[in-house]
This record gives structure tokens, C-alpha cells and sequence, in this order.
């Protein structure tokens, strides 16, 4: 069986290239809602690159981590999402 | 910008640049809006784009185009835990009439630009369009942070988050059922291993689809090219949200399979991606028109998930939609009745009658997970019994067979599942 190493999210992240705007493309548009969540933090659960973080009572928001996929926005209709400005966010080298 | 354009293209993908490029042939005054900093520097997938429909506009393309690999293998998966059952066909025919190849898109979709670009289109990049711009009830441009650009006609080939289909009215949030989430990465290996590990000749590839790694309704998916392969999951936002499983854990958990990791064993990380596939069906197309406004591609959700089909459809709703903007310059006429053609032409076309053949497919499988799950472990088990050499007598393993498959599905359920599928697909 081999033994490859797993690599965090993180460390998988480092090898996109990213042009990281200063402005987060994505917001919470209600966050008392996310007190009560109903959704059990789906954003947090269903964002394959880490973006969500609940943190003091709060969703946090690493958006530069974002590959743009738009899983939260189905997942939760609280996030929201619009694109990055022209040539920022993620610029894939493969695809 | 104070020009005004025949047609504003926006999105250069396969369907924005299809469309753009049958306008631009026919002396139609082009632009097109591309949110990154090149054509594909947003797009991810399997995966293949198809021979048959892109030679439509590209003639003999592979000998220009950069493609990875043709496919000459299609190999279906069946996994359980420790195990596989695999099916695969591979045809020397694939060879000489090529079927489908292998391309990463951030290399593919410039070279697919430039044809539009060379047939007289305009392409910006670096340019999101945030919004339309209406007159009068019709469509007239669109805002960017660049400034408006105004046209006839706006196209909306940005993607399957289309943010213009929605600002349109054209399209409403997508449910979580008809959308999958792909996981993706890219992983370099020496050419001469993909080749001996796959067995395959100097450009050939394969094409492979994985199902029952993990419960649930997942899919994987593993496309050779020329030195990376091309390997990932999708799995439907419901069943994620449902699961309560990461998508970054179910992808590990499919690529630490030991029939899989072998394939990948000592590969780099080059890239890891994740995209949206609008897999509902035909019951999930947006409206695909309204005055000064067409859709295409995965903006108005064009993808066959049945035959893994996505590019071709993209391609040619582009084309169904430039012919449809072509023929409303000619009678100078714009409004929704006249652009409602285009919908007739996806309609006439396969894009649609496939979709429309498939109706119920999608629907059927979300309400039938078991074939995901309990038909691949039944056909390793069976599998596994058969090929076991002991002292049983073969008419007591025939037997223990028939009761192992039996305790796995009825009599009954089997004979609904095998007709079930019958109707489904015919």
C-alpha cells in the first residue's frame, strides 16, 4: 500500500496562484442569522478550500483562499457572493 | 467605452468564445468581457473536450491546439473498500477517428480565444461584469468597473455561477440537489510512468469514472495527460451538506484507495481546484432569452451528466446563440420574440433533446443512491466469491452467491432497478 504524505488544505492551497485584491468578494450578508445558524455552518462545512471560520461568535472569512467554486452561496443563502474584480482572485495554471 | 457592439460576449469559455466567433466571422462587431486575467484562468474540468463539435469551428484542431492526450480508453470503476471491479473499453478505432481529448483548460481556452480573437472579436480581460443594463425593458449592455459596454445583444457565458442570467431574470438560485461540486487536483508524474501505469501509447489517454469509495453519491473521476494526471470527485451539495463530510476529506479518502493510490503513488501537487457542474438536467435550464439577452453554456446549466458531456453543449449553444444574434442583425430586430429562436434552435438540436431524453435521470439516481453504494459492494462480493479456490462444491457457491446478492436487494427490488433503468434510458 503506499504511504503518500496528505497534505493540509493549506499546503495544497500554496501551490495556486492567487492575486489577492484588498477587497473580500464575499460577505455575510445577515450576521445575526449566523447566531442561530440553521443550517449547522453549512458554508463552513460544504467550502473545500477552508474559506469559513466560526471565531468569537463569528464567521470568519479567509477569502483569499476562495477558488470561486460558489458551493457556499447554494449551500447558505446568507453568503454573499460576487465575483472578484477583473483579474483578481484565483488564476488557474492548469485547469 | 462609447462604442457600441453588435453582440457583448461575456465569458471566454467554450461558450462565449463558439458564440463569439460565429458572429465575428460573420462581420458582426464583437466584444468579449473576461473576468481573468486570461481566457481559462477561471475555468476547471475533468476532463475532455470532444473532436466532433469543436472541429465545427477548428477544423483538424489537435495538430495547433494545446491538447494533453486523445482518449482511447473509457474505464468505469466499481470500487468497495479494499477492492475493484473494473470495466473498460479500448479501441484501436479511437486512433485513427479521434473521439475526445485531454486539455487543461488555462492552456486550451487562450488557444480557443484566439480563434475568435484572429476572426476579428475583441477580448478584454481582467473585466468582471457586474451587472446588466437595461432600456426600455431590453437588455442594452452591461456595467463594468471599467465602465458600460453597450450592445444589441449581451451573451451571458459566465459560468455556472452566472451572475448575468440572474440579474436577468433569467435564472433563479440553484438547488442543492442539481448542483455537484467537482474537487480537482493536478498531479505531475514523469510522462513514461503515466504511460506504463496506464498502458498506453505516446499520446494516448484514458478517461475514467469511479463510483462506490465512500457512502453516498459520489462520483470520481481520472484523466490522463501528458504529464499530469487529472483526478478528483464530485459530489452533489445536498448529499455534502447532508453527509456532513468535507469535500477536501471525501477526495482524500478516494485517492487513499488502494486500487487508486498506486496511479498517483510518488505524483506532485501542481494544483488543487474545485468547481460547480450543473448537473439537474433539463428541468434546471434557465430561460435562455429575453430582449437583448441570450444564455449559454453553464450559465443556463447545458450539461449532459449522463455521458459526461459539458464542452460540446457549451459549444454549441455558443454557436446556436451567435447564429440566433446573426439572423436578429440582419431584421435589426432584438426583441424577446425574436430572440426566443434561439431557444427553439437548442430545442431542435441535440443539446436540448438529449437533456430532454434524460429527463428523469437525474431525479432517479438522487432518489436511488443504491446504485452508488450497494451495487458496487455487490458486485465486488460477488466478484470476490467467485474467484475464491476452496473446498466448496461450485453448486454451493452459486447458491451462497444468489443468497449473499438476494440479501442485498430483493428479487423485486432487482427486477424494478434493471427495468427501471430500461425505461430511464430508453
Amino acid at each position: 500500500m503506499s504511504t503518500q504524505r496528505t497534505l493540509s488544505i493549506e499546503d495544497k492551497l500554496y501551490r495556486n496562484r492567487y492575486k489577492v485584491d484588498e477587497d473580500s468578494h464575499l460577505w455575510i450578508k445577515d450576521t445575526k442569522m449566523c447566531l442561530k445558524c440553521p443550517f449547522e455552518f453549512a458554508c463552513i462545512r460544504v467550502c473545500p478550500t477552508d474559506v469559513y471560520k466560526w471565531e468569537e461568535n463569528k464567521i470568519t472569512i479567509t477569502y483569499d483562499a476562495c477558488v470561486e467554486c460558489g458551493a457556499c452561496r447554494i449551500a447558505c443563502y446568507d453568503v454573499g457572493w460576487k465575483n472578484p474584480k477583473g483579474g483578481f482572485g484565483i488564476s488557474y495554471k492548469y485547469g | 467605452m462609447n462604442e457600441k457592439f453588435d453582440s457583448v460576449v461575456v465569458g471566454a469559455g467554450p461558450a462565449g468564445i463558439a458564440a463569439a466567433y460565429t458572429m465575428a466571422k460573420a462581420g458582426l462587431n464583437v466584444i468579449v468581457l473576461e473576468k481573468g486575467e486570461k481566457p481559462g484562468a477561471k475555468n476547471m474540468f475533468g476532463g475532455v473536450i470532444f473532436r466532433h463539435h469543436t472541429e465545427k469551428l477548428a477544423p483538424e484542431f489537435w495538430k495547433t491546439a494545446p491538447i494533453e492526450r486523445h482518449v482511447v480508453e473509457y474505464q468505469y470503476w466499481f470500487l468497495s473498500e479494499q477492492s475493484h471491479v473494473l470495466m473498460s473499453h479500448r479501441n484501436q478505432r479511437f486512433n485513427s477517428q479521434f473521439n475526445a481529448f485531454t486539455v487543461h483548460r488555462a492552456k486550451f481556452d487562450p488557444w480557443f480565444a484566439k480563434l475568435a480573437e484572429d476572426a476579428g472579436a475583441v477580448i478584454i480581460t481582467r473585466t468582471t461584469a457586474d451587472d446588466v443594463l437595461r432600456d426600455n425593458g431590453k437588455i442594452v449592455g452591461v456595467a463594468t468597473e471599467r465602465g458600460n459596454v453597450m450592445g444589441d445583444v449581451v451573451i451571458a457565458a459566465d459560468g455556472v455561477n452566472s451572475m448575468l442570467a440572474k440579474q436577468a431574470g433569467l435564472r433563479e438560485e440553484t438547488p442543492e440537489t442539481a448542483t455537484v461540486l467537482a474537487v480537482k487536483e493536478v498531479i505531475a508524474l514523469p510522462k513514461q510512468k503515466i504511460e506504463d501505469r496506464f498502458n498506453l501509447g505516446p499520446e494516448e489517454g484514458i478517461a475514467a469514472l469511479l463510483v462506490g469509495f465512500a457512502p453516498g453519491m459520489h462520483a470520481g473521476f481520472m484523466y490522463t495527460n501528458r504529464d499530469t494526471i487529472s483526478i478528483g470527485v464530485g459530489v452533489s451539495i445536498h448529499d455534502l451538506d447532508q453527509s456532513k463530510r468535507r469535500p477536501n476529506e471525501i477526495y482524500e479518502q478516494f485517492k487513499a484507495h488502494p486500487s487508486i493510490a498506486p496511479l498517483i503513488k510518488d505524483g506532485e501537487l501542481k494544483e488543487y481546484s474545485a468547481h460547480l457542474i450543473p448537473e439537474g438536467g433539463y428541468d434546471y435550464v434557465s430561460n435562455v432569452s429575453t430582449a437583448g439577452m441570450l444564455v449559454a453554456g453553464d450559465a443556463a446549466m447545458l450539461v449532459n451528466a449522463i455521458n459526461w458531456e459539458g464542452t460540446n453543449l457549451a459549444m454549441t449553444s455558443g454557436i446556436l446563440a451567435g447564429e440566433t444574434v446573426i439572423q436578429a442583425k440582419r431584421e435589426n430586430d432584438f426583441s424577446t420574440k425574436s430572440l426566443l429562436r434561439y431557444r427553439e434552435r437548442l430545442e431542435d438540436s441535440f443539446v436540448l433533446k438529449d437533456l430532454k431524453h434524460y429527463r428523469n435521470v437525474p431525479k432517479f439516481f438522487s432518489a436511488n443512491p443504491h446504485f452508488f453504494t450497494q451495487y458496487p459492494q455487490a458486485m465486488n462480493e460477488l466478484a470476490y466469491m467467485w474467484h475464491v479456490v476452496d473446498d466448496e462444491l461450485k453448486a454451493d457457491r452459486v447458491k451462497r452467491m444468489k443468497a449473499d446478492l438476494f440479501k442485498r436487494r430483493s428479487r423485486l427490488g432487482l427486477l424494478r432497478d434493471a427495468y427501471s433503468l430500461w425505461r430511464l434510458f430508453s
